[in-house]
């Protein structure tokens, strides 16, 4: 039975709240029970946002530090605010220009090339899919996304998802 | 077909379909965070099954709940939803209510912050469902929530009272997946009987009905559906962990992942108010230590008669005051159940930018003008996205909604008793706090003779709980036309002599204003002035339509003096170290133009098409 633990850290803006949905939809889907929540500063544009999902069986809408198996972070500082979330030999996946890393993309600069810097999200989740240590796989992904996005939103958000899953490693 | 369909829900969405499965017609609401989406939410889903329910965001909490209770008073059911303070200005007719009871089901949902996270205490509406005599459930999921929502009104019938569903923001704010049916539509034929001793009671008949009260308590109490469940059942022990809320969830969670839940006991309490008298006693006779665990004060372990082998808020084992989140729980767990105390994780010292006014905040405007023009004065102030005003030191005090005006007049009275000279006062409040409750104190200060500023914040939005419309909107819940109340028409209604209207951004005119309403506030026949800062919030799309945009830049004049960013503090306003100068952030800056008239050196200018 799946049962994952993912924290989610960005900016207000950055489409945190977009992928939160889109996976706990992906685990409906899988029919697996979906826990999240999202915490944000007051009212503010350009705040940090943290968002916790839990797929699988688990009570609490909250992760510990040190319980996350992945941690998303759409913009390199956070790692540094929200890395606490992580366990041991967690997965990290952080949108990060000129490195790497292990678990580092240029989501944001893969995202310009496309012409929308707001798909950095889609771009980072997909380079995350592509580890194969995520609870769904990226058909789970494309199949969900084609039911929640239309038109030119679709397209953008199919590429933004395919650049990441071929971004080299 | 039981389910309809699956659907990832926030706490408060289950909720709101919790009211239409169930079968309410009249739902009532005062925005206030963490309740906020109960309403939207369900205005929402109304119109999914165009049903006729009747919803409304009412003025106040204490108008919500009597226009909600009217509904119960005729048989059918009702709900009344609000944040915890906003149940303090509703306690009075939960106090009365509790005596009269209800035909049909009535529902208080009074939404806590334990943290607090965006509330000015962290205070237990469970306790207020205590002092008024009525029952109270605790949700531990979203999805236990929406199934509350009907245990709840079931036992409102039955029982013929009001019964309390207190969630918290954890809960609130959460998403889970939940299982939603289609919305019941009532066909409940409406009938008033006229029964005076129990609508109209007099003191003596008010007597008669606290011992109805008693007696329904007494019975409820005992009610099997009601009694605390053990969640793991057949196991054994000399300790065990009672708890409800989310308090509950979390401590299940850890006690899995501690290898603990296979020999803790847990028990969650469904209902804390009132608690089975026996299941207290059960419990002592059965445990050697018994931990409670609730938020956010003790109101499962009071009811503990015998408390010396009860551990929690009381007893200090569980921290008295903040939020129990899951970290502070295992913390807890672990030294009430003797295990190892964790090493704690390194967790990085990182500065969190402080809550600001948005870029281009009409608010902010009019704090600047305001201190500029009276810089000397006391300002006091309220509840809304302007007490952000605090970081431009242009609010000075806070208390709850409505009481910036009635202290502004005790400090005049204060001060002029004395003889000496008053000191200078500039009042700001919302536009929807002013008529959620700075009617009453405006009136009492005009009437009083108090003397001060008055500036109510008008930007045609209820900003701060998500833009839900104000009496002065003309918009219903659901956006069709309603009438609209004008606030300069109410203030001269008040009483109040001096009443000009003027848009914050014009700055200069503005604070020539506030100096204008002050010589009047002062003068011989002087009373209290109000201005009414005009200009609509621009996170409403029709408030970016309404202002300029300009293209600003700062120039060589620049010193780097940051006047400007400290004491206008616009987070489009940039200060580098390394230059020494400020620089306007584009992305956030929204071209508004104030900050131009607010540079001393005159270092901000729009940006022409040459330059």
């Amino acid at each position: 039975m799946i049962k994952q633990q993912i924290v989610i850290s960005g900016v207000g803006g950055q489409g945190v709240l977009f992928i939160t949905r889109l996976l706990a939809e992906v685990a409906l889907e899988l029919t697996a029970p979906v826990l999240s929540s999202e915490t944000h500063g007051m009212a503010q544009r350009g705040g940090t946002v943290i968002s916790h999902l839990k797929v699988g069986l688990f009570y609490s809408p909250q992760i510990r530090t040190g319980q996350a198996d992945v941690m998303l972070a759409l913009r390199e500082e956070n790692v540094l605010l929200h890395g606490h979330f992580l366990r041991d030999q967690g997965l990290l996946v952080v949108n990060k220009a000129d490195s790497h890393d292990p678990g580092a993309i240029d989501a944001t600069g893969l995202a310009r090339e496309l012409g929308s810097v707001v798909s950095a999200n889609i771009v980072l989740l997909g380079f995350a899919l592509a580890s194969g240590k995520l609870f769904c796989d990226v058909d789970s992904i494309r199949t969900v996304l084609a039911r929640i996005l239309h038109g030119q939103r679709l397209e953008l958000s199919i590429k933004a998802l395919e650049l990441g899953v071929q971004a080299p490693k | 077909m039981s389910g309809l369909e699956q659907r990832i829900l926030m706490g408060n969405e289950a909720i709101a379909w919790g009211l239409l499965e169930s079968g309410c017609t009249v739902i009532t609401s005062y925005p206030g965070t963490p309740a906020s989406e109960i309403l939207g939410s369900l205005v929402r889903f109304r119109h999914e099954w165009d049903s006729a329910v009747h919803a409304e965001w009412s003025i106040n909490e204490k108008v919500a709940y009597e226009v909600a209770l009217a509904n119960s008073y005729l048989g059918a059911r009702s709900a009344v939803s609000m944040k915890q303070v906003g149940l303090n200005v509703a306690a009075d007719p939960l106090m009365s209510s509790a005596y009269t009871g209800v035909k049909g089901g009535f529902l208080v949902i009074s939404a806590d912050d334990p943290g607090p996270h965006s509330s000015q205490t962290e205070q237990d509406s469970r306790f207020m469902a205590m002092s008024a005599k009525i029952p109270v459930f605790d949700p531990a999921s979203p999805r236990q929530a929406k199934d509350m929502v009907g245990h709840a009104l079931n036992l409102s019938e039955q029982f013929e009272l009001p019964v309390m569903l207190r969630p918290t923001t954890r809960i609130c704010h959460a998403r889970q997946d939940v299982r939603i049916s289609k919305p019941k539509v009532s066909k409940r034929k409406l009938e008033f009987h006229r029964e005076p001793g129990r609508w109209a009671a007099t003191p003596k008949f008010r007597y008669l009905l606290h011992l109805q009260l008693n007696e329904k308590l007494k019975h409820l109490a005992s009610n099997p559906d009601l009694y605390p469940q053990l969640l793991n059942a057949g196991v054994d022990g000399d300790t065990c962990v009672v708890a409800s809320g989310v308090a509950l969830a979390n401590t299940r969670e850890v006690l899995e992942d501690l290898g603990l839940f296979e020999r803790v006991p847990l028990y969650q309490v469904t209902v804390p108010y009132p608690l089975n008298p026996d299941f207290a006693s059960q419990l002592l006779e059965n445990f050697r230590r018994i931990l409670v665990v609730e938020e956010t004060y003790p109101v499962t372990e009071l009811q503990f008669r015998q408390r010396d082998r009860v551990f929690g808020r009381l007893s200090g084992e569980v921290p008295d005051a903040g939020e129990l989140d899951p970290e502070r729980i295992e913390v807890l767990l672990r030294e009430f159940l003797r295990l190892p105390s964790i090493r704690p994780r390194p967790q990085p010292e990182v500065k969190e930018k402080r809550p600001t006014l948005c870029a281009g905040c009409p608010h902010r405007a009019a704090f600047f003008a305001i201190k500029r023009a009276l810089p000397k004065a006391i300002f006091p102030s309220d509840i809304g996205c302007y007490t952000l005003g605090l970081n431009l030191a242009a609010v000075d005090t806070v208390l709850c909604m409505g009481a910036g005006i009635s202290m502004a007049a005790g400090f005049y009275h204060a001060h002029n008793r004395t003889g000496e000279e008053t000191p200078r006062l500039a009042v700001t409040i919302g536009d929807s706090t002013f008529f959620h409750a700075g009617i009453p104190p405006l009136i009492n200060a005009v009437i009083h003779k108090a003397r001060f500023v008055l500036v109510i914040l008008d930007n045609s939005t209820t900003a701060m709980t998500g833009y839900q419309p104000t009496p002065q909107t003309g918009r219903d819940v659901d956006g069709s036309p309603a009438p609209a109340i004008s606030i300069q028409d109410m203030v001269k209604a008040c009483g109040v002599r001096f009443v000009r209207e003027a848009d914050p951004y014009e700055l200069k005119e503005f604070s020539a204003l506030i100096r204008e309403a002050d010589a009047f506030s002062r003068a011989a026949d002087g009373g209290v002035a109000v201005v009414i800062a005009r200009h609509p919030c621009l996170m409403d799309r029709s408030g970016r339509e309404a202002s300029p945009r300009q293209q600003l830049r700062t120039n060589e004049r620049c010193k780097g003096c940051r006047y400007c960013a400290d004491h206008f503090e616009c987070p489009a306003l940039v200060y580098s170290e390394d230059e020494d100068r400020v620089h306007i952030d584009s992305t956030s800056c929204v071209g508004c133009g104030v900050c131009a008239e607010v540079c001393p050196t005159g270092a901000i200018e729009e940006q022409t098409e040459e330059t």
